[in-house]
C-alpha cells in the first residue's frame, strides 16, 4: 500500500490524539487551578497581604470540605510587590505555565487593566474582588467589590442632608481616582450641590499641607477623599495633626478599607464617614464564625478588612457556581453565575447581577470611632446601578469596555 | 491676608525641609567631593532609627535629634572606614559603591522591619492663623534647620576644627605639613556628614510614612540643592533652598503638588544651564 501524505497525516493526527488523551483525562482529574495575584509587599501591601491570608484561607476550607466536584484546589499565590509589571509578567505565568481555571487577581485598577485582557484573551474566569470605579463590562470577568454607585453614593447622599451642598474631592491620580472624582460630581449635581475643586495625587505624594490650606480657603462643607495607599494616609494625619478634623467634615470612598481606622490614633481618625460592605463589627453568625475560623488560623483578626472578605466572597461565589454547573469549565460556570447566583458571605448576600457581572451587596453607612468602624446605617442588598446603565452582558456578550460617566 | 501668612510659612517650611535633608550631603559631596548615592538612605535610616527609638517608649525628641545623628552617624563611620575612603578622588568608582550599597541599605531595612508603611504621630497639635488651621510640627522643623545652618556656619568659620576641615579639602598636604593627619580629618568629616542626614531623616519621619524605599524621594532632592548651591557649603545650601522651596511651593498653591514639582526641577536646569558652577560660583563667592 502506498502512503500518501494524507494517509500519513491522518494516521499520525489520530496517533497524536490518542495519545494525548489519557493526557487529558489525567488533567482532569487533577486538582483545580486557582490562581492569585495580590501585593503582597510595598506600598499597597496594607491592602494585599490579607486579601493572601483571606485567598489561603477559603481555599484551605473548601479542600478541608473534600474540594469541589470530587477534584481537590490548588492555590498558585503571586506577590506582585505593588509593581504593575509584575502583574503583567504573572498573569502570563498563570494563563501560560500554571493552566489555571480561574484568576482571582488585582487590587488597584490599575493592576486590573493591566491583566483583565490577558485572561480574556486566553479565556480564562477572572473575579476582581475590589471596590473599584465601576463600569468594566466584560463577559469573562465579574467583580465582587462595590462600584461608586453602591459605596459613594449614600455618603455623598448623606453628607449633604447633614452638612451641605459644597463638596471638595480628594483622589488618587490614576483611573480609580479619576472616574470615582467624576461619579462624586455626578451624585453632588444631581442633588444640586457643587464640587467646589477637585485634586489629584499620584500615590507617592505624602507632603499635603499646600493642599490643606487651599482646602480651608476654598471653605468646603465636607471632603470626599478617594485616597490610596501608604503615603496618602499622609493626609489624614496631616489634616488632623492641623486641627481641621474637628472643623470640616471628612468623607472616604477607601478609609477602612485597608484598615486605616488602625493605622492612625482614635483622635486622628474619629469622626471619618465610610461606606461600604464590611464591617468586622457586623453582628451576623456569618461574620463571627468567619473571624473566629481567621482567629484561630492566623492568630489575629484584626487585620481582616473589607477587601478581604471580598476576595473570600469572591472565591466562595465562584466555589458555589463550579458546585452548581458540576464542572469548571469556563463557559458553564459563567452560565451558572448568571442565574443569578447568590451565597451568604460574612458581608451578607453577594447576589450575581446577570447583566453586569456585578454583584448586589449589603452597603453599610459606618463612622471611624475609637479605631473601629460603628454602623450607622444599613441598605440591603444595593444593586450595582451605575455600571447597568451602560452594560448588558446577557444581550450584548462580547461587549469588553469600560464605561465611565459623561458629566 | 492669612492666606498669605499661610503660604509664607509653608514656603519657610519647604526651604527648611530642602535644607536638612541636604546639609549632610553639602558636606560629603559639597565639601569632600565623594557623590554619595546612599545619601537618601542615611536620611531613610535616621527615620527608621527615630521610630524604632520613639515605639521603644523613648522621648521622640530625644529620638530625633540624638538618636538618630549618632545612629547614622557611626554607620557613616563604618562606611568610610570599609569603603569611602579606599576611593576619594575616584569618583565613579566611589559613585558605583555608594550606589552598591544604597541597595544593601534598602535590602537590610526590608529585612529588618518589612517592606510596609511604619510612622510615628506628630508630637505637636496644630495652630491657628486668622481662621485657617496648619500643622504645628512644621514650625518645629523651621526651627530645627534654623539652628542647625546657624551652627553648621559657626562651626565652619569661627572654630579651629572647622578650620581645619576646610583646610584639608583645599590642600591637604599642606594641612599634613602643619601636624594635622588628613585621613582622619576625612573620617570626621564624613561621620559628620552622615550624622546631619540621619538627623534630617529622624525630624521628617513623623510627618510621613516610612518605607524601606523612601530614600529615593529624598536624594534627587538633596542633590538638585547640592549642586545648584555650588561651592560654598552654607550660603550655596541656603540659597538654593530658598529659591527652589519658594518656586516648589508657589506653584504648588496655584496648581497641585506634581506641577509644583516639576516646575522646581525645571528651576533648576535653568539655574544650571546660566551659572554651571552653582549660585555661589556666581554669587556670594567668598562665603562659607
Amino acid at each position: 500500500m502506498a502512503i500518501s501524505r494524507r494517509t500519513l497525516l491522518n494516521v499520525a493526527g489520530a496517533t497524536a490524539l490518542t495519545a494525548g488523551l489519557p493526557l487529558r483525562r489525567a488533567a482532569a482529574d487533577g486538582p483545580i487551578v486557582l490562581g492569585a495575584i495580590q501585593d503582597n509587599s510595598g506600598v499597597l501591601d496594607i491592602y494585599g497581604k490579607p486579601m493572601v491570608l483571606a485567598t489561603a484561607m477559603a481555599v484551605e476550607e473548601l479542600n478541608a470540605a473534600g474540594g469541589l466536584i470530587g477534584r481537590k484546589i490548588e492555590l498558585k499565590q503571586y506577590d506582585s510587590q505593588s509593581d504593575i509589571a509584575l502583574y503583567t509578567k504573572y498573569a502570563q505565568q498563570l494563563v501560560r505555565d500554571d493552566k489555571v481555571d480561574v484568576a482571582h487577581a488585582g487590587i488597584t485598577s490599575a493592576s486590573r487593566e493591566a491583566i483583565r485582557q490577558t485572561f480574556r484573551r486566553a479565556n480564562k474566569l477572572y473575579f476582581y474582588n475590589v471596590l473599584y470605579e465601576g463600569g468594566v463590562c466584560d463577559r469573562n470577568c465579574f467583580v465582587t467589590g462595590t462600584t461608586p454607585a453602591q459605596a459613594v453614593e449614600p455618603i455623598v447622599d448623606y453628607a449633604m442632608k447633614k452638612w451641605g451642598n459644597k463638596v471638595y474631592v480628594l483622589a488618587a491620580d490614576y483611573n480609580y481616582g479619576q472616574i470615582t472624582a467624576k461619579w462624586v460630581a455626578h451624585y453632588v449635581e444631581e442633588r444640586k450641590g457643587a464640587v467646589l475643586q477637585t485634586n489629584f495625587f499620584p500615590l507617592d505624594v505624602s507632603d499635603f499641607a499646600s493642599t490643606i490650606a487651599k482646602i480651608q480657603d476654598a471653605a468646603p462643607n465636607f471632603i470626599v477623599a478617594a485616597l490610596v495607599g501608604g503615603a496618602h494616609l499622609s493626609f489624614f494625619r496631616q489634616w488632623a495633626a492641623s486641627g481641621m478634623n474637628k472643623k470640616i467634615p471628612l468623607t472616604s470612598t477607601t478609609f477602612g478599607v485597608g484598615n486605616e481606622h488602625q493605622a492612625l490614633s482614635a483622635a486622628e481618625g474619629d469622626g471619618i464617614l465610610i461606606a461600604g460592605n464590611y464591617s468586622p463589627e457586623l453582628d451576623t453568625p456569618a461574620n463571627k464564625n468567619f473571624l473566629a475560623a481567621w482567629q484561630k488560623r492566623y492568630g489575629n483578626s484584626n487585620v481582616v478588612h473589607e477587601l478581604a472578605v471580598s476576595q473570600y466572597q469572591g472565591i466562595m461565589l465562584w466555589a458555589e457556581a463550579v458546585r452548581t454547573a458540576g464542572s469548571v469549565d469556563r463557559d458553564a460556570v459563567i452560565k451558572a453565575l448568571e442565574t443569578g447566583l447568590k451565597i451568604e458571605g460574612p458581608a451578607g448576600t453577594v447576589a450575581v447581577d446577570p447583566k453586569t457581572h456585578h454583584c448586589a451587596l449589603d452597603i453599610h453607612l459606618m463612622v471611624v470611632k475609637d479605631q473601629k468602624l460603628t454602623i450607622i446605617d444599613t441598605a440591603k442588598q444595593r444593586p450595582p446601578s451605575d455600571t447597568a446603565q451602560y452594560c448588558d452582558l446577557i444581550k450584548n456578550p462580547d461587549d469588553n469596555k469600560q464605561y465611565e460617566v459623561k458629566i | 491676608m492669612d492666606f498669605a501668612a499661610i503660604i509664607v510659612l509653608e514656603i519657610l517650611y519647604m526651604i527648611a525641609f530642602l535644607a536638612l535633608i541636604s546639609a549632610g550631603l553639602a558636606i560629603v559631596f559639597g565639601m569632600m567631593r565623594v557623590i554619595n548615592l546612599a545619601h537618601g538612605e542615611f536620611v531613610m535610616l535616621g527615620g527608621y532609627a527615630t521610630i524604632a527609638a520613639a515605639k521603644a517608649g523613648i522621648n521622640i525628641y530625644f529620638a530625633m535629634l540624638v538618636i538618630s545623628p549618632i545612629v547614622v552617624g557611626l554607620i557613616g563611620l563604618v562606611v568610610e572606614r570599609l569603603i569611602v575612603r579606599f576611593l576619594y578622588g575616584r569618583m565613579i568608582d566611589v559613585m558605583l559603591a555608594t550606589w552598591g550599597l544604597s541597595l544593601l541599605l534598602i535590602g537590610l531595612v526590608t529585612l529588618i522591619f518589612g517592606n510596609t508603611a511604619v510612622s510615628v504621630p506628630a508630637p505637636i497639635p496644630g495652630y491657628q492663623i486668622g481662621h485657617y488651621q496648619m500643622g504645628g510640627y512644621n514650625l518645629f522643623v523651621i526651627a530645627v534647620a534654623v539652628v542647625l545652618m546657624c551652627g553648621m556656619w559657626f562651626a565652619l568659620r569661627y572654630t579651629r576644627v572647622g578650620l581645619v576641615a576646610r583646610g584639608t579639602m583645599q590642600g591637604r598636604e599642606i594641612v599634613a605639613a602643619l601636624g594635622y593627619n588628613p585621613n582622619t580629618i576625612y573620617m570626621l568629616t564624613f561621620t559628620v556628614g552622615a550624622a546631619l542626614s540621619g538627623l534630617a531623616g529622624g525630624v521628617m519621619a513623623p510627618l510621613t510614612g516610612l518605607l524601606p524605599s523612601a530614600g529615593g524621594a529624598y536624594i534627587a532632592k538633596a542633590f538638585i540643592t547640592v549642586i545648584t548651591g555650588g561651592a560654598a557649603v552654607i550660603a550655596g545650601t541656603l540659597s538654593t533652598a530658598a529659591l527652589l522651596g519658594a518656586v516648589d511651593q508657589l506653584v504648588s498653591f496655584a496648581s497641585t503638588p506634581v506641577v509644583g514639582e516639576i516646575a522646581m526641577l525645571g528651576l533648576a536646569l535653568i539655574l544650571l544651564r546660566l551659572m554651571p558652577q552653582g549660585v555661589t560660583g556666581q554669587f556670594f563667592r567668598n562665603s562659607t
